[in-house]
């Protein structure tokens, strides 16, 4: 009785821990050897529509790190923005929360994390003028290891969902 | 043969305490009885079933709010009846759940061919401080579908958000900004204000339309 008390416990705490911390924590590798060993690639980088008077917008894509080391987005720059977040969002029961990642956004060695709706994002905050769907737009990230990487968001209709994932509102559940 | 029912002067004393003492005893248990068959109704859950879900929730689910359209005129809850409508509360500043449910409203409403006409949708954002009436009004034209953006001041906000029972809280983020949690569901209101179902946000779209027919039919 007691021994499943505790692990009921035991499993509720773990659970919230999950919650509160989405991003995969794990030990930061030296910085030389995450230098030299960290290869990024941005696959599909988007981002969806705005209207003026709209203060933010969200980007997505996939990273790839090739690497033989963890590597962690830790933010960006834009000149559409004032300035650049990475968030995650979760549902609690039917309430959508927004959190940003405090320590960025971990890519593990050989693995890929993918940010799209429903999950992991780049927040575009302040905006200083609309996303305009078809335009492309230079976005700048920072990763701990790889250092800064520059790419062009390619900016599709507001309501636009991941080029592979046409599910993700479909049979599948979104991941959240 | 034993007298079954002996006169009380033929019983002794010491009988008469005996059968008092069983007769307290049973009332006693009596008194037991009441009270716990009370205390089990009392605790236990209403094994009743509502006459149906729909009535049950549309009982607690909408009810009054004045808010502002676009275009600055007053909407309430009656100024919406004869048409039943899907209401969502967001913010623009929301990257994710909002334009991806009100997208998929704007599908559904497609699917739905000449019916997807015969009821509105309703976005409410719950951030006057950076969505002005005027600003709700470009952003729910992204959609490419007609969408009634609404606000209102936070007393307003608060007295729609509550007539749905749904929930909204401003959480502070880094540099004095802040970001809102709030319901990502759809609620399917009739022509007469009721509810009728709702949208989580992780239901499939066929269990959506489904629902969305049943709204228009």
């Amino acid at each position: 009785m007691i021994r499943n008390w505790l692990a009921a416990a035991a499993l509720g705490s773990t659970i919230i821990l999950a919650a509160c911390n989405p991003a995969p924590e794990a030990d930061a590798p030296a910085a030389t050897e995450t230098a030299a060993a960290s290869s990024i690639a941005l696959t599909d980088p988007w981002s969806r529509e705005t209207a003026e008077g709209q203060n933010a917008g969200g980007a997505f894509m996939t990273i790839a790190n090739t690497g033989t080391a963890a590597d962690r987005l830790t933010g960006g720059s834009t000149p559409v923005a004032g300035r650049v977040e990475i968030h995650t969002m979760m549902m609690e029961g039917d309430v959508m929360k927004m959190r940003q990642l405090a320590d960025g956004l971990e890519v593990p060695a050989g693995g890929t994390v993918t940010l799209k709706p429903g999950s992991f994002h780049v927040m575009l905050m302040d905006l200083k003028q609309p996303l305009k769907a078809g335009e492309k737009v230079p976005l700048t990230l920072t990763f701990a290891g790889a250092g800064t990487l520059e790419t062009q968001l390619e900016v599709r209709p507001a309501g636009a969902m991941p080029a592979m994932d046409h599910a993700a509102h479909g049979k599948d559940k979104p991941h959240g | 043969m034993a007298d079954p029912f002996p006169e009380l002067e033929d019983v002794s004393p010491q009988q008469q305490a005996e059968g008092l003492k069983t007769l307290r005893l049973a009332l006693w248990g009596v008194v037991v009885l009441v009270v716990g068959m009370g205390l089990v109704a009392m605790l236990a859950p209403d094994r009743t079933p509502p006459a149906s879900d729909q009535a049950a929730y549309g009982d607690l689910i909408g009810g009054p709010f004045s808010l502002t359209a676009p275009d600055g005129s007053r909407v309430t809850d009656q100024t919406l009846k004869g048409t039943p409508f899907a209401i969502f509360f967001g913010f623009t500043r929301c990257p994710d759940v909002c334009p991806t449910t009100l997208s998929r409203m704007a599908q559904l409403r497609k699917q739905l061919g000449k019916d997807g006409d015969k009821f509105r949708i309703v976005f409410v954002s719950v951030d006057p401080g950076y969505d002005s009436p005027e600003d709700i009004g470009r952003y729910v034209e992204l959609f490419g579908t007609p969408i009634l953006g609404l606000t209102g001041t936070d007393r307003e906000i608060d007295a729609a958000v509550k007539a749905y029972r749904a929930f909204y809280q401003k959480v502070p983020t880094k540099g004095g900004d802040y970001t809102i949690d709030h319901t990502a569901s759809v609620y399917l209101m009739d022509a007469s204000g009721r509810l009728q179902s709702i949208i989580a946000y992780d239901e499939s779209n066929p269990s959506a339309l489904a629902k969305l027919k049943r709204l228009v039919g």
